[in-house]
C-alpha cells in the first residue's frame, strides 16, 4: 500500500517537473499562431536531387535541434549525477568531428569509412569524457572548473587534428546523414534523435543507470553504503555525455560536409545547460527528467527560429532570446512555483466553498 | 658503407659550397614577425606566401616568428633587430606599443615594413605599409552585383560575427544599396560565421515563402550552408539560375563551387603582401626610390573577386586558400 502511494506521489512530481517546459513551448506556438497562422503548415517538395522531402518551420525546427537535444540528454545525466555541468561538449564536439573528418580524409569515402570513423570518433570522444569525469570523480574538481580545461583547448586540438581552414569531406553518404537519405522525406538527423532517444528509454528500461544516478546525485555517502560505486556512476555519465558529443558533432559535420574548428557547435554548451534547466532539472543534481530536457532544447530551437522569421535585427537577436529566457527562468524557479502553487489550491478551496454554499442553497 | 660515407661527403660539401654563397652577401637577411598559422585560413595563406617569397632561391635569408600575442612579438622583434636583419616585417597583433623598438630598428639602420596590419605611429618610422582595405572589399562584390543588372535585387544577407571588421568592410557597401533603395533587404541577420546557422536562416526564409534572387553570405563557410537550405528546397543557384550566391575569402573549395558553376562570386581580402615588399626591398637595395605610396605611407592591396564565368583552375591554384 505504502510502496503504491510513493509511486503516485512520484507520479505526479515528475509530470508537474514537465509543466514549465511545456508552457514555454506553448507560448511560443501560440504566439507564432497569431503571428502567421500558417507558421507550422508542412509541406512536401522536391530537392534539387529530385526527390520528395518534407518542408516547413515545423522541420526546420525539429531538424536544426537536433544536436542540442542530444548534448542535452547527455548533460541531464551528467547534471544529475555530479551536480555540476560540462561546458566543453561544443569543444568536445569540434574534436570528434575533427576526428571524423580526418579519417574520411584518409581514403575515399565508403560506407565502411564513415562507419569506422564515426566508430573512432565515438571512442575519442568517450576518452576525453572519461578525462573529464576523472577529474570530477577522482579528484573531485567542480564540474565547470575540470571541463574548462577542454573548453579551453578543446578547439585547438581539433585544429591540430586537421589543420587548415575549414577542410571539406564531399560525398553522397556524409550528404544522407546531414540532410536526406534518398527516398526517406524526413531529414536523417531527426532520424537519429529518434534512435538516440529509444536507446537512452532502453537503457533507463532495462537497468538501473538512471537510479543510481539519482541516488548518488541526491546523496553520494547513502549511495556508498548501499553498495553503489558513485565515483564509477559519475565517470559513466561523463563517458555517455562525450558520446553524445561525437553523435552532434557527426551530425554537424555531415550537414555540410565541412568542419570549421571554431564556429562548430559554438557556445551550444550554454543552450544544453538552459535546455537541463527549462526542463525543470535541479542545477544542483539529483532527480531528473530527460524528457524535460528534449522539450527545452526544442523550446530553446523554437524560439531562434521565431526571432528569425521575425527578422529582429542581428544586434538585438541575443537580447531579444534574453528576454524570453529570463521570464522562462523565472517562471520555473521555487519562489514562483511556491506562489503560483499557493494561489491555485486557494482557488480551489474557494470554488469549492462557494460550490457547496450554492448546494445548499439549492437544497434549501 | 663506403658509398654512405661518400655521400655524406658530397652532402658535406654542397653544403659548404652554398653557406660559401650566402657568405658572399648576396642573400638579405630578414626578419619576419606575424601571427600564427593556426589563427585562419587567411594567415595560413599569408604565412606561407611570406615563406615561398623570402625563400633562399629569391636571394633571401628569412628569419620567422608567430605569436598572437604583442609582447612576444615585441621581444622577437627586438631579438631580430640584435641579429642584425637589414629588414623588419611586421604584422602586429596590437596597433600600439611598437614606438620604441621601432626607433632601435631606425637607429641600427634597419628598413621596417608594416603588412596587414598597421600600427599607431610616427609614419616616419617604416618604409611602408601593405595593408588591406576591407570597405573595398564590400564595395568590389556590390559593385559586381550592380553589373549583374538584374530587375530586381531581393538580398538574403547573411553577416558575420558583429563588430569584426571582416563584417563591418562586408556590410558597409551593402547596406548603403539598401539604404539608396537600389536593393531589397529581404533579411539581414548575424549567423557569427557559423555554417549551420546559416542555414538555418535561409530555411526560414525559404518557409516565409518571401521571394529572394540573391545571397550574400560574408564568408565562404556561411555561403555553403545556404546552399544546402537552397538544395534541399529544390531551388536552383549559380550560373544563370534562380538565386546567385554570393561568397568571400577564396576557399579552394569554394572556388571550386564557382568553377562549377553552382556559385557566382567570391571575394577575397587578399593575404598575399610578400611579393609587394619584396618588390619594395630590392628597389631600396638599387638604391632607387619606393613610389605609389599614400600619405600614411601606405599601399592598399588590390582586392581579387571572381566570377563564376571567368575564372579558371589557374586561379584557384594561384588564389585559392586551403588545399
Amino acid at each position: 500500500m505504502e510502496k503504491t502511494m510513493k509511486k503516485q506521489s512520484g507520479f505526479l512530481t515528475n509530470y508537474s517537473q514537465l509543466l514549465i517546459p511545456l508552457i514555454a513551448v506553448a507560448l511560443l506556438v501560440i504566439f507564432n499562431l497569431i503571428r502567421d497562422p500558417s507558421f507550422f503548415s508542412v509541406g512536401i517538395a522536391a530537392n534539387n536531387n529530385g526527390f520528395p522531402v518534407l518542408q516547413g518551420n515545423l522541420i526546420s525546427i525539429l531538424n536544426g535541434a537536433s544536436e542540442l537535444v542530444i548534448l542535452s540528454m547527455g548533460m541531464t545525466l551528467v547534471t544529475a549525477a555530479s551536480g555540476g555541468q560540462d561546458i566543453s561538449v561544443g569543444a568536445l564536439a569540434a574534436i570528434a568531428g575533427s576526428v571524423f573528418v580526418k579519417v574520411l580524409k584518409s581514403g575515399p569515402i565508403t560506407g565502411w569509412s564513415v562507419i569506422g570513423g564515426f566508430v573512432l570518433c565515438c571512442i575519442v570522444a568517450m576518452i576525453f569524457g572519461a578525462f573529464n569525469g576523472t577529474l570530477v570523480a577522482c579528484f573531485r574538481i567542480q564540474p565547470m572548473i575540470a571541463t574548462l580545461i577542454l573548453f579551453t583547448c578543446g578547439r585547438s586540438v581539433a585544429y591540430w587534428i586537421n589543420g587548415g581552414a575549414t577542410p571539406t569531406v564531399e560525398s553522397p553518404i556524409i550528404t544522407a546523414i546531414g540532410s536526406f537519405i534518398p527516398g526517406i522525406p524526413i531529414p536523417t538527423p531527426i532520424l537519429i534523435v529518434v534512435v538516440t532517444g529509444v536507446i537512452f528509454a532502453l537503457i533507463f528500461r532495462f537497468t538501473n543507470l538512471g537510479l543510481y544516478i539519482q541516488t548518488v546525485g541526491i546523496n553520494q555517502g547513502a549511495a556508498r553504503l548501499n553498495g553503489i560505486n558513485s565515483v564509477w556512476i559519475k565517470l559513466l555519465a561523463f563517458i555517455i555525455l562525450g558520446a553524445c558529443c561525437s553523435i552532434a558533432g557527426m551530425i554537424n559535420v555531415s550537414r555540410l560536409s565541412l568542419i570549421n574548428h571554431e564556429t562548430i557547435l559554438i557556445n551550444i554548451e550554454m543552450d544544453a545547460i538552459l535546455a537541463v534547466a527549462i526542463g525543470g532539472n535541479s542545477l544542483g543534481g539529483g532527480k531528473f527528467r530527460m524528457v524535460g530536457s528534449i522539450i527545452g532544447a526544442y523550446a530553446i530551437q523554437m524560439l531562434t527560429i521565431t526571432l528569425y522569421a521575425m527578422k529582429v535585427p542581428s544586434t538585438d537577436v541575443k537580447a531579444y532570446k534574453a528576454i524570453v529566457i529570463i521570464i522562462l527562468v523565472v517562471m520555473g524557479s521555487p519562489v514562483v512555483k511556491e506562489k503560483f502553487g499557493r494561489f491555485w489550491s486557494n482557488m480551489k478551496r474557494h470554488r469549492q466553498r462557494t460550490g457547496s454554499l450554492a448546494g445548499k442553497e439549492a437544497q434549501s | 658503407m663506403k658509398k654512405l660515407i661518400g655521400l655524406l661527403l658530397t652532402l658535406a660539401m654542397v653544403m659548404t659550397m652554398a653557406m660559401v654563397a650566402f657568405a658572399d652577401g648576396e642573400a638579405i637577411k630578414v626578419g619576419v614577425v606575424n601571427n600564427p598559422p593556426s589563427e585562419s585560413g587567411y594567415r595560413e595563406a599569408n604565412v606561407n606566401d611570406f615563406i615561398n617569397v623570402f625563400s633562399e632561391e629569391n636571394g633571401y635569408d628569412a628569419g620567422f616568428y608567430y605569436s598572437i600575442k604583442n609582447d612576444e612579438q615585441l621581444s622577437a622583434a627586438r631579438q631580430f633587430i640584435t641579429d642584425g636583419v637589414d629588414y623588419l616585417l611586421i604584422s602586429a597583433a596590437e596597433t600600439t606599443g611598437w614606438d620604441s623598438v621601432l626607433k632601435d630598428a631606425q637607429e641600427a639602420g634597419i628598413g621596417v615594413f608594416l603588412f596587414d596590419r598597421m600600427i599607431e605611429c610616427d609614419p616616419e618610422l617604416f618604409e611602408a605599409a601593405v595593408v588591406s582595405d576591407m570597405a573595398m572589399e564590400g564595395e568590389t562584390a556590390v559593385n559586381w552585383l550592380l553589373d549583374q543588372k538584374l530587375d530586381e535585387y531581393n538580398i538574403i544577407h547573411i553577416q558575420g560575427a558583429m563588430g569584426s571588421d571582416a563584417q563591418l568592410g562586408r556590410t558597409g557597401a551593402l547596406d548603403a544599396q539598401f539604404e539608396a533603395g537600389t536593393m531589397k533587404k529581404v533579411v539581414q541577420q548575424t549567423a557569427t560565421w557559423d555554417e549551420a546557422e546559416a542555414k538555418k536562416i535561409v530555411e526560414s526564409v525559404i518557409n516565409s515563402k518571401e521571394p529572394f534572387n540573391v545571397i550574400y553570405a560574408e564568408n565562404d563557410g556561411m555561403a555553403k550552408g545556404a546552399v544546402a537550405a537552397l538544395d534541399e528546397a529544390g531551388i536552383t543557384h549559380g550560373v544563370d539560375k534562380d538565386v546567385i550566391v554570393m561568397g568571400f575569402d577564396c576557399n579552394k573549395w569554394a572556388l571550386r563551387e564557382l568553377l562549377a558553376g553552382n556559385w557566382n562570386y567570391d571575394g577575397q581580402c587578399s593575404p598575399f603582401q610578400a611579393q609587394v615588399i619584396s618588390d619594395m626591398i630590392q628597389k631600396l637595395e638599387a638604391g632607387e626610390e619606393i613610389e605609389g605610396l599614400n600619405d600614411m605611407k601606405q599601399i592598399i592591396s588590390v582586392e581579387k573577386g571572381f566570377d563564376a564565368r571567368e575564372i579558371t583552375e589557374d586561379d584557384i591554384a594561384t588564389y585559392g586558400l586551403g588545399e
